[in-house]
């Protein structure tokens, strides 16, 4: 039995020092569902292939105060800095907690506003976060998610205007940086952010993770989007940290037609698990996921997706692929849901898998749950090696093995590689495989 | 064509043809269940000290679990103790020739449209025919003896065969292998026993009519076929129970095992009481089966074809153990109505160089739920194994569901697994087409239910891929509109 104690000990320092906090009384309620619940063990059918128990064995620290985060050194900063950082809004957040003295909006404020969590609750946006915030609670019952809710402080909101110049123009790229500093304490982080999308807005979110130390840590984080009528969302996921340990949880909500395109990319990491939910909750809805989990060593990786028609004529696909390596283990999960509303669903599911040790492994499973009938929803899955064909064909053609299976393998990575829409991001995906797929040879 | 579609019309019936009880004295042991009535089960069957033994365990087994709650049907909570477990039907002793048979038994067959005189003489079918648990009628025996096949009851086989039921009784379903077949060990009264010597390939289809009949009797068989080195056997079970408003509870266990280069083919036709058409009564329906291919390219391919019980919850399995091994699955789930199936199959892939196929099809109709939820697992060391799954799922009407779930767990990089998966319903176009050819609709939708079932009717044998068309048809009668 692990020792959860630290847990609860955390929460009451952070609800003494909040006591007459908006966001108090959803805490207390998500601390109570984390309780009843508990961390879920391999019986859990949505947790049966990843064990994160272990996971919470550490005392962690929840979080630091101000002060020791001067530490951070510019040079570092610089190093995970995202491709076009310098004509982008830059939010930082350091261990779960947003640092406005590291970020940068660039975008006026007819554009984008970013506000804390707290404030927002005080401000005109309060009645649409307390209409959001915490719609995911009813797609993910489990203890993991309850225990982001009960620790809800120290994220941001963020209002994305309508789109004013010419169309097809996009905001700023929003980048997102998540470090955890790890130079002193394990560390338990858990951002938490909303982002709302008005009607007729366009954005483009990418959210990336760095570790500075050491020691052990484990980020819980959640982000919350809400798409409204005629909005239009691009989100990129990249997680390329040696050994972090991560829940990450995004949740889509689309309440009117609106167009979202999700991408998620694994390449490094420790026991990792995404959890992308896209709840199409307006007619006409378009919805695009897609992931690449490319990875070796013993990394874990678990992708849970959810899509949930709720409303007709919605059109929704999903390409995972994934390249396993060495003692590497991979996870899929897709459920596609068809409520009885959504008549005149099209929702199409894939996931391709390689395995390329025999020491590594893939658990599978594409789910359907369809209760309207006039829907064409399809699945498939497949688990292979490298073609040998293939490989022979290059070979003969005097092109090292080596090479040959590089070459192949991207390729393979290339249907995903070609989701990612701004040029910049992608070209700099792009040398990260490259360099990784010519180093593990 | 015409000939098919006048066959369909004439067996359209709007209720359940079969719901009939037959007026026959039984012996039954009292409600409930407790070591005393398994003693007294056994002593029934005048069965040896070992197998007693091997019932208690496995009923100690069973009190210590649970009953199961992850399927995707929803029903009201089982009173174990509200059940009979023993109902023999009263008859002579012995039996020299079917003719000997209770009269009263033999119109109930007749009204199924099994006649048993006619199968013995044209079909060449061996019916070992098991009513209310106990086996009261097994024809062409002989021939099969004289051949070296054993082909017998399981009480019959305890008796006389020993030591091949202490050998391979559990060894694929172990009697603590989950709640029901617990249950089903420990309680089990009859079931079919079957035995194909080194290098026999069984001449004739081998096959069982199931049948439950009196009130409130749980039925337990257990059925162990085996198949020695280099033989081959094909085995049909066929279904169907009278009409009945409280629900019965039905716990079987089928047992596989196919040694090297064996080959067995199981084939079912299930027509159980599915409920009236509020959802009320219907059979219950909680079937443990399961195969190992023991040996070097051993096969074992399951076919089923299952259109009734109120509740389905069954996944035929293979291990597939030895090098080379072959499973096969191949099923049509129909549900109308309130039924509800979770149904699928297992693919355990340990030997090297086994490969594995599944095909699905899933049709929903009425207010009924259809899930689809199978394991394809390639062990470490079952190096170039191969998969294809594929299931597919019709809807007819909006207030009935398709579900899938599908595992796929892959441990080693020489393995292929592909999976893939589809739901639709009928195509406007197609009924449009057949309408415009003068076929009514209800036709129409037959014909195309036949067309997308037809990959897996073409695995049935002849006289079941017939009767299986027809309880299509009769089965999805009224869901159109």
């Amino acid at each position: 039995m692990i020792d959860l104690s630290y847990i609860q000990k955390r929460f009451d320092q952070l609800q003494a020092s909040h006591p007459n906090d908006e966001l108090a009384s959803l805490r207390t309620e998500a601390f109570n569902r984390f309780t009843r619940l508990g961390i879920p063990g391999l019986r859990h059918e949505e947790w049966k292939y990843t064990n994160v128990s272990n996971l919470f064995n550490n005392e962690y620290q929840q979080a630091l105060s101000a002060s020791a985060l001067s530490g951070i050194d510019q040079s570092f900063l610089d190093s995970i800095r995202l491709p076009g950082s310098t004509d982008a809004d830059e939010l930082f957040f350091v261990n779960g907690r947003f640092i406005s003295s590291l970020s940068s909006i660039r975008s006026s404020n007819d554009e984008l506003i970013v506000i804390s969590l707290p404030e927002a609750l005080k401000s005109d946006f309060a009645a649409i976060v307390k209409q959001h915030l915490g719609h995911s609670n009813r797609y993910l019952e489990d203890g993991i998610h309850a225990l982001n809710t009960s620790f809800i402080n120290d994220g941001v909101f963020i209002y994305v205007h309508p789109h004013l110049k010419q169309p097809g123009d996009l905001n700023r790229p929003l980048y997102f940086y998540h470090i955890s500093d790890v130079r002193d304490n394990h560390i338990l982080s858990q951002p938490r952010n909303l982002i709302f999308a008005a009607g007729g807005s366009r954005i483009q979110i990418t959210e990336t993770f760095a570790t500075i130390g050491t020691m052990d840590n484990l980020s819980n984080q959640v982000l919350e989007v809400v798409v409204n009528k005629d909005a239009y969302v691009e989100y990129y996921k990249i997680q390329n940290t040696v050994n972090a340990n991560q829940i990450s949880t995004t949740h889509f909500h689309q309440t009117g037609k609106s167009y979202v395109h999700a991408l998620s990319l694994t390449l490094n990491g420790g026991t990792i698990r995404n959890n992308t939910n896209l709840i199409l909750d307006g007619e006409g809805c378009d919805s695009h996921l897609y992931g690449l989990y490319l990875i070796n060593g013993r990394t874990h990786v678990d992708n849970h997706t959810l899509v949930d028609n709720r409303q007709p004529n919605c059109y929704s696909k999903e390409l995972y692929k994934g390249i396993m390596d060495e003692y590497a283990t991979g996870v899929f999960n897709g459920k596609i849901k068809v409520e009885r509303l959504a008549q005149k669903t099209n929702a199409y599911q894939s996931n391709k898998n390689i395995l390329l040790s025999d020491h590594a492994s893939i658990n599978t499973k594409p789910q359907l749950e369809i209760f309207a009938d006039d829907v064409k929803c399809s699945h498939g899955c497949t688990v292979g090696t490298l073609d040998e064909n293939a490989m022979f064909y290059l070979q003969a053609r005097g092109i090292p093995q080596q090479n040959a299976k590089a070459l192949l393998l991207k390729a393979f990575a290339m249907d995903i590689l070609v989701q990612i829409k701004p040029d910049r991001l992608r070209n700099y995906v792009e040398q990260l495989i490259s360099d990784r797929l010519l180093i593990n040879e | 064509m015409k000939d098919e579609l006048s066959t369909l019309q004439q067996t359209v019936l709007k209720d359940y043809k079969y719901g009939f009880v037959t007026d026959i004295e039984t012996d039954t042991v009292p409600k409930g269940l407790n070591e005393d009535v398994i003693r007294l089960i056994s002593a029934k069957k005048k069965e040896p000290d070992w197998m007693l033994e091997w019932r208690l365990k496995a009923y100690a087994g069973w009190l210590k679990m649970e009953e199961p709650k992850w399927p995707n049907v929803a029903y009201p909570p089982i009173d174990y103790q509200d059940i009979i477990y023993y109902a023999a039907p009263q008859q002579k002793p012995s039996l020299n020739s079917i003719d000997d048979l209770d009269p009263e038994l033999k119109r109930t067959f007749d009204k199924l449209g099994i006649s048993l005189e006619e199968q013995k003489r044209l079909s060449g079918v061996a019916v070992d025919v098991v009513m209310d648990s106990v086996s009261v009628a097994t024809s062409f025996k002989k021939q099969l003896e004289e051949i070296g096949i054993i082909f017998c009851s399981m009480g019959e086989a305890i008796q006389n065969h020993p030591e091949l039921v202490k050998k391979y009784l559990g060894s694929v379903v172990p009697m603590t292998d989950n709640y029901f077949a617990a249950l089903n060990s420990a309680v089990f009264t009859d079931g079919s026993f079957c035995y194909i010597p080194k290098g026999v390939r069984c001449p004739m289809e081998l096959s069982t009519y199931f049948r439950i009949n009196a009130e409130n009797t749980g039925q337990f068989e257990r059925t162990l076929i085996i198949a020695e080195d280099e033989s081959y056997v094909s085995y049909l079970e066929g279904c169907t129970a009278p009409m009945r408003d409280e629900n019965q509870l039905h716990a079987a266990v089928v047992e596989l095992v196919a040694l090297e280069k064996a080959e067995i083919k199981y084939s079912t036709v299930q027509n159980w009481y599915p409920g009236d058409k509020e959802g009320h009564g219907g059979i219950y329906n909680f079937v443990t089966k399961r195969g190992i291919c023991q040996g070097y390219r051993s096969k074992i391919s399951w076919t089923q074809v299952e259109t009734g019980s109120a509740i389905t919850w069954k996944y035929p399995s293979v291990i597939l153990k030895g090098d080379s091994s072959i499973g096969e699955f191949y099923s049509i789930a129909l549900t109308n109505n309130y039924q509800q199936a979770d149904t699928g199959t297992k693919m355990i892939h340990l030997g090297k160089n086994t490969k594995s196929r599944i095909v699905s099809k899933g049709i929903s109709a009425g207010f009924s739920n259809n899930s689809y939820r199978g394991l394809v697992r390639a062990s470490k060391w079952a190096t170039n194994a191969r998969n294809y799954s594929q299931c597919d799922s019709l809807l007819l009407g909006d207030r009935c569901g398709a579900h899938t779930f599908p595992y796929i767990e892959v441990k080693n990089n020489s393995s292929v697994v592909e999976h893939e998966a589809t739901t639709s319903k009928i195509g406007e176009d197609q009924l449009f087409y057949c309408k415009q050819r003068g076929i009514d609709s209800e036709t129409a939708v037959a014909l195309i239910v036949n067309g997308f079932a037809r990959e897996v009717m073409n695995q049935l044998p002849m006289e079941f891929a017939v009767e299986a068309q027809k309880l299509l048809a009769i089965n999805l009668e009224g869901s159109v509109g």
